[in-house]
């Protein structure tokens, strides 16, 4: 039998040379440093739930009818009549909130250890192109259930569009194929979902990877392993605070993909729409142009950049400040890299500046989406009585806008005129044994 | 292992936090539209028999006027541990088969005449305003003569359904806030065939059959969910101790 499999692989390496050594580039003979931790799963849980999106979206494409007259019908179908169908739907839906909790997290990683700077500008600019396909994928993704909250969240969305001078109206016909969402605006989006982008999020996924391996991965004490010595016990020439990718970390990521899925599971079985958080009360109804819900918000993952919208009042006869400062504040975490001239990486070895501007960032990040699910809204009367509510969630969500834009200001002005005060970075990774 | 730096320490049980007071305080988020807090229907799809009484109270109170597309009789069956016969007997009344749909046979354009619209389907009604609200709603009708239908509701104001539960509660007066319209509180002024007590729970089994009509899958969902997370936590277990004796020698 080995026989068989040994003669197979050669068979198979005789015309196909660079297979073997592509696999041992990537995998065995990737050295990764020894030191990662906690913060490190994310990645990896990443691609396995992208993984999931698109095996349990195949599933569902065939029994999805992408027709306004049929869509909210065919997903109610998915989860009575098909076989397994709301297990399908679950995963799909309970995959779509936690993607963006990893990615969150994998880019707060990035963020907290320095990983976005010199020499894996790349590897940034790479992740967030795909988050920024990612966030496209997910709105349209939203809208194909065709519940109220899809249609209603899928006009507000495309109309900021519509607030870019001259061709703003045209701009949002075009989008959407009509006056309304629509037929037309259905089957784009649907075709964009579960193609288009698709395509483009894979493509994507692997020059993140290939950019990351050219330079090695970056570790939470944000020295660089190659500098280090050399030598370990697999190869004489190759960093020795380097450990090979697969076995050491393929079995590591096992374990958290086995905490991740217990999570997930958890959610799927027990609590799928998360208190109408991952699946929202007003998509229990149909699409329907008359009835305007009470309130009309984006999912969770949007809504911090929904609030910075809401929080620049327009002024000079336009509201197109509002969208330009919500693409604003995704093109600074794609420049974060320029902004911070730093040259310590992780922020176990940078200056208290920095991280309090981190923790004032993230608290910024948390409280605009606060802000845009209109849970301030709703706690301002109750801890502060009868306030003027709107002024109130203004001044507190435009200081949160400022802290956001803040911190890449701070960051810049704190690394280039040199007020950082850095601990001694060491010359080897440090394992806390 | 390595040691949990400051920011694992603070930050990430931060953020468990506050996902935490995000789910939990969403219940408050969903109050009734006047603005009255919603009563804790303690509503749940585990018990067959509050499930099977809902559905008869459903089944003779409801269906009238409400239909439940996604629905069909045989599903019910099914789930609710009943018979064809059981269900063709005693809820079927519009002589559907047994695979079809849950379609009420009030015309709609007398419905509309009668009603100024069409009643609503209710097949995704627990899922649309929460278990709580419908069952705030079939608690707070209170006879009210200023309505054309004689009925109004704390819970959804002026709603156009007349209360076809007055029977079992009995009716309901408002008392009003002295110099004001506003509704205080609701006094049961004539009692019904069944006590407050009794009553509340007939409400409680017609939202338990609702919050099932509302996601049959429910019921799956729990019976194979703590199935699928005793394995999880078994591979989970393997895979923490193939890393360890992996990493045996990585110091």
């Amino acid at each position: 039998m080995a026989n068989v499999f040994a003669s197979i692989g050669d068979w198979v390496t005789e015309r196909a040379p660079g297979l073997a050594p592509m696999y041992r580039k990537h995998m065995s003979e990737y050295y990764a440093p020894k030191n990662f931790n906690l913060w490190y799963y994310f990645g990896s849980l990443a691609m396995l739930v992208l993984v999931n999106q698109i095996v349990t979206g195949i599933f569902l494409t065939m029994n999805y009818n992408p027709s306004a007259a049929g869509a909210f019908d065919s997903v109610q179908y998915i989860m009575r009549d098909v076989e397994w169908g709301w297990l399908i739907r679950y995963m799909h839906s309970t995959g779509a909130s936690l993607f963006f909790v990893v990615v969150f997290l994998h880019m707060f990683r990035g963020m907290m250890y320095g990983s976005y700077k010199k020499p894996r500008e790349l590897v940034w600019l790479l992740g967030m192109l795909i988050f920024l396909v990612l966030m496209a994928e997910a709105f349209m993704g939203y809208v194909l259930p065709w519940g109220n909250m899809s249609f209603w969240g899928a006009k507000v969305i495309v109309s900021l569009f519509g607030t870019i001078p001259v061709i703003g109206n045209q701009l949002v016909e075009w989008i959407m194929g009509d006056f309304l969402p629509a037929d037309a605006t259905l089957n784009r989006f649907f075709a964009l979902h579960v193609i288009a982008l698709p395509i483009v999020l894979l493509l994507l996924v692997v020059l993140h990877l290939a950019a990351l391996h050219e330079v090695g991965s970056n570790n939470p004490d944000g020295v660089d392993v190659k500098h280090g010595p050399k030598g370990n016990r697999w190869n004489p020439a190759a960093p020795t605070d380097g450990i090979p990718f697969h076995p050491y970390y393929t079995v590591k990521d096992l374990f958290g993909v086995g905490v991740f899925l217990i999570v997930a599971a958890f959610i799927i079985f027990f609590a799928p729409s998360f208190g109408g958080w991952f699946l929202e009360h007003d998509n229990s109804i149909a699409a329907n142009n008359l009835l305007t819900p009470a309130e009309i918000k984006p999912v969770w993952y949007f809504t911090p950049f929904y609030a910075i919208v809401r929080m620049i009042p327009s002024f000079a006869g336009t509201a197109v400040w509002g969208v330009l400062a919500m693409f604003g504040a995704i093109v600074v975490l794609f420049l974060l890299p320029w902004f911070d001239r730093g040259q310590v990486k992780s922020v176990r070895y940078r200056g208290t500046g920095f991280k309090v501007a981190l923790a004032l960032f993230v608290i910024a990040f948390l409280s605009l989406g606060a802000v845009g699910a209109g849970l301030v809204a709703e706690a301002i009367p109750a801890w502060f009585g009868n306030v003027d509510v709107t002024a109130w969630e203004n001044a507190f969500g435009r200081t949160m806008t400022l802290i956001y834009f803040g911190f890449f200001a701070f960051l810049w002005a704190y690394t280039h005129f040199g007020w950082e005060k850095t601990k001694p970075v060491p010359d080897r990774v440090t394992m806390h044994d | 292992m390595t040691k949990p730096t400051l920011l694992m320490k603070r930050i990430l049980p931060a953020v468990a936090l506050t996902l935490g007071l995000l789910v939990a305080g969403q219940p408050a988020a969903q109050a009734a539209e006047g603005g009255a807090a919603l009563m804790a229907s303690g509503s749940g799809v585990g018990d067959q028999a509050s499930l099977q009484r809902g559905a008869k109270l459903y089944f003779n109170y409801c269906v009238g006027c409400h239909s439940l597309k996604y629905m069909r009789y045989s599903r019910i069956a099914d789930d609710l541990g009943l018979t064809e016969q059981q269900v063709m007997q005693n809820l079927n009344f519009t002589g559907a088969k047994f695979d079809d749909p849950v379609i009420s046979h009030m015309p709609a354009e007398d419905a509309t005449k009668w009603f100024g619209k069409e009643p609503p389907d209710l097949s995704l009604e627990v899922g649309a305003k929460t278990a709580d609200w419908v069952y705030t709603y079939l608690n707070t009708f209170y006879l009210d003569p200023k309505s054309p239908i004689g009925w109004n509701n704390t819970t959804l104001q002026n709603a156009s359904m007349p209360f076809p539960l007055w029977e079992l509660q009995g009716q309901q007066t408002a008392v009003k806030k002295p110099g004001s319209d506003a509704v205080e509180k609701l006094e049961l002024s004539h009692p019904g065939k069944l006590t407050p007590a009794q009553y509340q729970q007939a409400t409680r089994d017609l939202v338990n059959f609702l919050e099932y009509v509302s996601e049959p899958a429910a019921l799956q969902r729990h019976n194979y969910g703590i199935w699928v997370l005793l394995f999880l936590a078994l591979f989970t277990l393997l895979a923490y101790l193939l890393k360890k004796e992996y990493w045996k020698d990585v110091h």
